[in-house]
């Protein structure tokens, strides 16, 4: 049995992984453990660079090893073994069985981590900490909490839409920032190097109260794409517990009004012709 | 008045445009370093409000002062409600002050009618062209415009926003006259037609390779268009709403149309008493319109003479499938992908996901437990590599029957305003 200590990112994966190949190790005989979980067997290290082999494999696996990697459970270097066995051994069309065990495990990873970044891209909130009136170049922080390991797949997203600001996003694993000429990585941080409101809060906070329509509540569709674990870092969130309490009597209100009378068409030239324009 | 209280009334003053899209954008990034804003052609929804409906844009009018009198909608010039104005810089303040901070993907902006349609238009365009030029903008921007503005400025819009849009509101002629009655369908017809062509004479071409240089010297045109119609407003029945969707579709390529729901409004107008919104017809027409969009179904296929309205108790494509059993069951480890998009509870996705599995072993029901197709819908109506329905067993009425919710109780309650019951399906968009 060969003991493999979970590597700490795709390229150490790829080296161990070439190594394993080239013994032919099948994967039922590695045992992936995380540094806690390894306290009884002596590490089994794989350190001979010489014994690589190469292998081909799609450029679909490749991407899908390289969003897996950042899961935060470490079972993905299991699947992925798995599957870079199969593949290499037969199953070439692996990939394509979407009712297979390990496609399916590691296609709902791909999954989670998918959703993870994009709900990073969708509930990231800046808060201005300094105009930078010398520079032009406003400074923005902000803090979140990702499920898993993305923050640097999420990099170019940030770089490239907020070009024109400097910014830092601060998160427990990674902290990343952006001055205008690259974005550069540091290590985890805590929120309260982030200031807890910002100037425009209050204007987002009515923007999101009057664009709700109390007459079609549907709570559990809110909180299917947007779940209370991200609220906590939303300043609109704050309000929608009020929200959904005074829905009721503002649609009963609306119902109990006499409605109005018409009113007259004003005198206006431009309502005059289009009574004319042929149609 | 301050720009709170601007807020307050003029976002109230926009909800009901469900007409908002932020997708099918073309690429851009904030250039050199400077400017902001991104457009990658999917769209996100940044936040959701307690009706389950996405923020994705900063969706304002300009104002709320109207000229038209139509009895659906909050600003119509009979209604009481309070009225305000926009600045254009105050709106190309707000949005990039809310882009910043990634509230927002970009500005939907509307206005209602003052003055004359190319004076609305004028103020509505200078909006969009201060957030181009003077701010390099490189986020979303969907304008609204009106089909009697110039088309000079139809073109301006155009030049600036990566969609525009004009709401239909109402499927036929007979229920503008009625209830917007400065409304006129052939009007907007003509004017999507003309923003259609301009759509796709500006849309890159791959088998033209000298369209980029072409395209830069002409500048650049939005990417889409989309349209909304009002759902329980006027008497229309579900085909001519699809069939108006049809037309709109096939004659000018839209990209999307939308059902609203009629909803209660602040100030209900005497010829439109307020009522609970249909929201289960409302989604019943998405679906309706998916299959037609993606699906291949026709519109007579989903609704039909002797039933003009959807069936509100169970999804159009089963409807059809129980209408027409002779069709069935589909042999999946044989039928073409068109074949098995008419299974109910397959959708697309599942469809590709079979055909390629089937070229490796054949595909039997637990691999489809596997991809999580929903067997309760689709078994009765496939063949899989063990599994045979038993043929014609059942008859369509009784399979409706294990399918439909069990005819409820009504509850007579006189406090509260009236729940409405959503199936549970009608959270999850897409595939059904």
């Amino acid at each position: 049995m060969e003991i493999c200590i979970y590597p700490k990112g795709l390229l150490e994966w790829r080296e161990l992984a070439r190594e394993l190949l080239a013994r032919e190790v099948p994967p039922d005989e590695v045992l992936w453990q995380s540094p806690e979980q390894n306290t009884l067997f002596a590490i089994n290290p794989v350190t001979d660079p010489k014994a690589h082999s190469h292998f081909k494999v799609s450029k679909e696996f490749l991407s899908l090893a390289n969003t897996v990697a950042v899961h935060r459970s470490g079972r993905q270097w299991f699947h992925l073994y798995r599957a870079l066995w199969r593949i290499t051994h037969g199953e070439r069309h692996l990939l394509s069985l979407s009712s297979d065990k390990d496609v399916h495990h590691l296609k709902s990873m791909e999954k989670h981590i998918r959703r993870d970044i994009h709900k990073m891209h969708a509930f990231v909130r800046f808060r201005k900490v300094d105009d930078c009136p010398e520079t032009g170049r406003e400074q923005f922080v902000a803090w979140f909490e990702p499920d898993h390991k993305i923050v640097p797949l999420t990099a170019g997203f940030f770089k490239k839409r907020f070009t024109g600001m400097n910014w830092s996003i601060l998160t427990p694993d990674e902290c990343m920032h952006w001055n205008g000429q690259r974005v550069h990585f540091t290590p985890g941080a805590d929120q309260s190097f982030v200031p807890s409101a910002d100037e425009q809060d209050e204007l987002w906070k009515s923007y999101y109260r009057h664009i709700f329509n109390p007459a079609r509540v549907k709570i559990k569709a809110m909180q299917s794409e947007m779940p209370k674990k991200y609220w906590k870092n939303l300043p609109e969130a704050s309000i929608i517990k009020e929200l959904i309490a005074t829905s009721g009597e503002t649609v009963a209100h609306m119902h109990e009004r006499e409605p109005s009378p018409e009113k007259k068409a004003p005198k206006n030239a431009y309502l005059d012709a289009i009574k004319n324009l042929p149609s | 008045m301050n720009t709170q209280k601007k807020i307050e009334i003029l976002a109230d003053a926009a909800k009901y445009d469900a007409s908002c899209a932020s997708s099918g954008g073309r690429k851009k990034d904030a250039p050199n370093h400077q400017g902001v804003g991104s457009t990658n052609g999917t769209g996100i929804c940044h936040s959701y409000t307690p009706d389950g409906r996405c923020i994705s844009l900063l969706k304002l009018l300009l104002t709320n002062v109207c000229l038209y009198d139509c009895h659906y909608c909050i600003n119509r010039r009979s209604s009481n409600v309070r009225r305000a104005r926009f600045t254009p810089q105050e709106v190309v303040q707000l949005t990039l002050d809310f882009y910043k901070r990634n509230y927002v993907e970009g500005l939907f902006l509307s206005s209602g009618i003052v003055r004359s349609a190319d004076y609305t238009m004028e103020q509505v365009v200078e909006v969009a062209r201060s957030l181009r030029e003077d701010h390099d903008f490189r986020g979303y921007i969907h304008l609204k415009t009106i089909p009697e503005a110039s088309d000079e400025l139809i073109a301006l819009a155009g030049k600036y926003a990566d969609r525009i849009s004009i709401n239909i509101e109402l499927p036929q002629q007979q229920s503008l006259d009625h209830l917007a009655p400065e409304k006129n369908l052939s009007r907007t017809r003509e004017a999507m037609g003309s923003i259609g062509e301009k759509i796709a004479e500006f849309k890159p071409r791959a088998s033209k390779p000298n369209t980029p240089r072409r395209q830069r010297k002409k500048g650049l045109f939005a990417t889409g268009q989309s349209t909304q119609m009002i759902v329980g407003a006027d008497a229309s029945n579900d085909a001519t709403f699809l069939e108006r969707a049809g037309d709109l579709y096939g004659n000018f390529k839209l990209n999307r149309v939308y059902y609203s729901a009629f909803s209660p409004i602040p100030d209900a107008s005497q010829r439109l008493p307020l009522v609970s919104p249909p929201l289960v017809r409302e989604h019943r027409l998405y679906q309706a319109d998916w299959l037609m969009r993606f699906y291949g179904y026709s519109v007579n296929e989903i609704t039909t003479k002797e039933q003009p309205n959807l069936d509100l108790d169970i999804d159009p494509k089963l409807s059809w499938a129980l209408r027409n059993r002779e069709f069935f069951p589909i042999d999946i480890n044989r039928a073409s992908r068109e074949m098995l998009y008419r299974i109910p509870g397959l959708g697309v996705r599942n469809a590709q996901r079979i055909t390629q599995m089937r070229r490796h072993f054949p595909v039997s029901t637990s691999d489809l437990i596997k991809i999580r197709v929903s067997l309760k819908k689709a078994l009765p109506f496939m063949i899989t590599a063990d599994h045979q329905p038993a043929r014609l067993e059942i008859d369509s009425e009784k399979l409706r029957a294990i399918y439909a919710p069990p005819p409820a109780q009504l509850e007579m309650n006189f406090t509260q305003t009236p729940s409405i019951q959503v199936p549970k399906s009608a959270v999850i968009g897409g595939e059904f």
